[in-house]
């Protein structure tokens, strides 16, 4: 069955293997099974190759700058609550160029689903480290190994405030389709860090790599508790968690703005006229 | 029957109110008025002050003298003495310090009857009450303003009284006016550059409004606030870069959208001007001018940012750029940034500085069935499959929003691209859409208003300005002309594409031609050159950060002609 919205006739610009092509058909199938439309939903994203997902994923699409998705999904946000809005970006996109919107609008909490490939290496502009990349890898840049100490995505969101912290992998299909639904469903900023390999740049956490340390989340977990989710956040290497690390619900962007004012329809003639009551303020 | 009034004190000293008291209350009786403000960048101490001008018609610009001097400190005695004509007073307090010379002055114990009306900070009240007696206007209208300042803290507004009537009585000289103007059967209104222009926004439909707070900027910002029950979101951003970003995703969602900075906000703001001229977004950005480089002169004013406007961000895209010029045009002047904006789906970058947005009058009312909302979205009837960049008319593609349109998608990107937004790489189509977005300029030129012209048909001497020295430049063309000299003032609010018709008229004809602008290198008279290949004769220049007024244009002038 033809899922409408995967373009029949493009085909990505990715790297043969290149984890992107399962996340974009895990996020298709996502959007399908939640019985959404193309027009209903928008999608954000920065520059890198995340970032061109607009293009392979048919939705409304605003390919803007690295590490503005946020900030362009944010006004998004405000003008028309009514629409489901992803954000599609990468670990540089998101951790490096864009790490300050990425700290406020955890505080802000507007209903986006964030779906940050990291691969742990910046792969558009060919193979310098990222800020998730382990210690230790060298590049052309990073020539003696990257000695600088890794981001840690979930744990940092997990700190600033973020209700919806998850991780999950390229390779672990079902399971990342799961995490995706519940991210689109949460009411809230939800963050979702999706391990995927970079075959072309990134020689040290390659597909077998992220496969053999790739661990479901069990059933025994607490999303409700930020300890134990802090718990997993921390641990890296031989043992990675997959899975919803936390999940609590809190007051969102939408519904502090909604309270205040109704945004308007864009369709709807504005008539200038009823705001004349403005300037009774300066009367003398 | 003109009161030239400076009241100076250091921040935290409550001298703003007072200064705003005092305007309301002359505007209330009549009078004209025209208030600036002259502040330094910090929350206590230092010295600030604010220069009120009074008159029977609104005044268009301030003045370097006064007639009132009110010293809410010795520094504003130090400073201002100098500005107070002959036949002026300043007023003191005397367990304060002991003037110099206090021929001039008016012993007013504010800090002591302050005290023994509640509380020393109500000095400034003491003093507002003191004025009233030297300006000969009753008290009524101000207690009444003060009752309902502090409506909301039990007895303070009483205490207030109280002490304003102390400053009132204890004045034990004659009035410095001895008549006022009759009072106006016309109605008015009192506001500063910055309220007009939120209000403009609020009044034109804008429902998203996001900033970072910048100094002169912010007071739109705050404008927008507390109009936020109108129909307008404003959300703080964590950043310029945040701003313009979050402006372009609330406009390409289908709001209009606003932001507004100073010029270090704006640096910021660059890379996201380019990524609304290539995404063919509408946003208007207001940029309050104040002097850089770097964080300069916050509080002051300056039009140094004008090159920089019309050169900003990588590649080449249209824009236009807009001027606030006097509260009269700039609320309608701003609507028509909306208005550019959404028909040419650019950004419109709308210059203000420091004097328009703190500086206040008294005119009439706006005309609210004046202002434009047509947005120039597509309709149901657009062509299927729906493109986003379609080729059309004038560059411009129809604008659908996301969602609009069942079954349709609306993709926008920062890549080159083809009509639908996706991707490419390939020379024709590149060239085709550069020429497409570049096509909106010449169309743009349309619409762009000439300069107002006040004067002789044929002057032998031109002013030329732009922005907020019209006031001062239309006040010193009176001078000049009540010298006997043949003077005209050509005033541009529309300045990119530059209107050039009234230009190409005016310059090579007139003997004696002046560019007056705030700023050091010239930047509109090199636009000018730029443009029609006219030079003008002499540049009248102020770059210390302080407004024009009619005697320095005079003064720079005169020698000339």
């Amino acid at each position: 069955m033809s899922n409408p919205f995967l373009h029949e006739t493009d085909i990505p610009a990715w790297c043969p293997g290149c984890g992107n092509f399962a996340i974009r058909e895990v996020l298709a199938e996502a959007l399908a099974e939640l019985e959404l439309e193309p027009h209903q939903v928008l999608m954000c994203s920065g520059i890198g190759q995340a970032a061109k997902m607009p293009h392979y994923i048919r939705v409304n699409g605003f390919n803007g700058l690295h590490g503005r998705a946020l900030p362009v999904a944010l006004g998004t946000r405000a003008a028309n609550p009514h629409l489901t809005c992803i954000v599609q970006s990468g670990d540089g996109d998101t951790y490096g160029e864009g790490g300050n919107h990425f700290l406020h609008n955890i505080r802000r909490n507007p209903n986006i689903a964030h779906f940050v490939h990291n691969n742990q290496v910046y792969g558009l502009t060919k193979g310098q480290a990222s800020p998730t990349s382990d210690p230790g890898m060298r590049t052309a840049v990073q020539t003696d190994g990257v000695t600088s100490t890794p981001f840690n995505p979930l744990s940092l969101a997990l700190t600033v405030g973020a209700g919806f912290v998850a991780r999950g992998f390229s390779g672990a299909r079902d399971h990342l389709r799961e995490i995706m639904m519940a991210a689109i469903r949460f009411p809230g900023y939800a963050l979702v860090d999706i391990l995927q390999p970079c075959v072309s740049f990134n020689k040290m956490n390659t597909f077998a790599w992220y496969k053999e340390r790739a661990e479901p989340i069990g059933p025994e977990h607490d999303v409700t508790s930020l300890e134990a989710a802090r718990t997993l956040a921390d641990k890296w290497g031989d043992h990675i968690p997959i899975g919803i690390l936390y999940h609590v619900e809190r007051p969102t962007f939408e519904d502090h703005i909604l309270s205040r004012s109704v945004p308007s329809d864009p369709l709807v003639p504005f008539v200038p006229t009823t705001k004349a009551h403005l300037q009774d303020a300066f009367r003398i | 029957m003109t009161i030239r009034a400076i009241i100076g004190g250091a921040a935290g000293q409550g001298m703003d109110t007072l200064a705003n008291t005092l305007a309301r209350i002359l505007a209330k009786h009549g009078y004209g008025v025209h208030a600036s403000r002259d502040y330094m960048s910090r929350i206590r101490g230092g010295h600030n002050f604010s220069m009120i001008r009074a008159e029977t018609s609104t005044p268009w610009s301030h003045t370097d003298t006064c007639n009132l001097l009110v010293c809410l400190d010795e520094q504003s005695y130090d400073v201002h003495l100098c500005a107070l004509e002959p036949d002026g007073v300043f007023v003191y307090d005397p367990d304060q310090f002991q003037p110099s010379d206090q021929t001039q002055g008016v012993p007013l114990r504010m800090a002591a009857l302050a005290r023994e009306s509640g509380g020393s900070i109500m000095a400034n009240t003491v003093a507002l009450g003191g004025c009233l007696a030297l300006l000969d206007l009753p008290t009524e209208q101000a207690e009444a303003f003060l009752l309902e300042a502090f409506s909301d803290k039990e007895g303070v507004g009483e205490q207030n009284v109280q002490a304003l009537r102390a400053g009132f009585s204890s004045i034990q000289r004659d009035p410095i006016v001895q008549d006022h103007p009759n009072p106006s059967t016309e109605a008015h209104i009192f506001l500063e550059g910055n309220q007009a222009l939120g209000m403009s926004a609020a009044a034109s439909g804008c429902t998203f409004f996001t900033a970072y707070p910048m100094t002169p900027a912010t007071g739109v910002m705050t404008y927008l606030a507390s109009v936020q029950g109108e129909g307008v979101i404003v959300e703080q951003a964590e950043d310029e870069i945040a701003a313009i970003n979050a402006t372009l995703g609330a406009s390409y969602s289908g709001a209009r959208a606003m932001t507004a900075t100073s010029g270090g906000g704006f640096s910021l703001m660059v890379e996201g001007l380019s990524l609304a001229g290539m995404t063919e977004t509408p946003a208007v950005i207001i940029l309050a001018m104040r002097p850089g480089p770097a964080t300069g002169f916050p509080t002051r004013t300056d039009q140094g940012d004008l090159a920089f406007v019309l050169g900003a961000g990588h590649g080449e895209f249209p824009r236009a750029v807009l001027s606030a010029t006097r509260l009269e045009d700039a609320f309608y002047r701003l609507n028509k940034a909306f208005e550019l904006a959404d028909r040419f789906q650019i950004p419109v970058i709308f210059l203000s500085d420091q004097h328009f947005a703190d500086t206040a009058r008294t005119i009439p009312p706006y005309d609210f069935s004046a202002l434009r909302t047509d947005r120039h979205l597509a309709d149901e009837s657009v062509q299927r499959p729906y493109a986003r960049y379609r080729i059309g008319a004038d560059g411009c593609s129809p604008r659908a929003v996301p969602g609009q349109l069942p079954g349709e998608v609306v993709l926008a990107d920062s890549d080159e691209h083809d009509e639908r937004g996706f991707i490419v790489e390939d020379a024709a189509t590149r060239r085709a859409m550069m020429d497409k977005r570049m096509g909106k300029h010449n169309a743009l030129r349309r619409f762009m208003e000439e300069p107002t012209y006040e004067g002789p048909e044929s002057p032998d001497t031109l002013l030329v300005g732009w922005g907020s020295s019209y006031g001062s430049l239309r006040e010193a063309r009176e001078v000049l002309t009540n010298q006997g000299i043949s003077v005209g003032h050509l005033h541009f609010a529309d300045i990119w594409p530059l209107p050039t018709e009234k230009l190409d008229g005016l310059l090579p004809t007139a003997k004696k031609t002046f560019c007056v602008e705030a700023n050091y290198g010239g930047q509109f008279a090199n636009l000018v050159r730029q443009q029609t290949g006219h030079s003008f004769d002499h540049n009248v220049l102020r770059y210390d950060g302080r407004p024009f007024t009619s005697a320095y244009i005079v003064e720079e002038v005169k020698p000339h002609v």
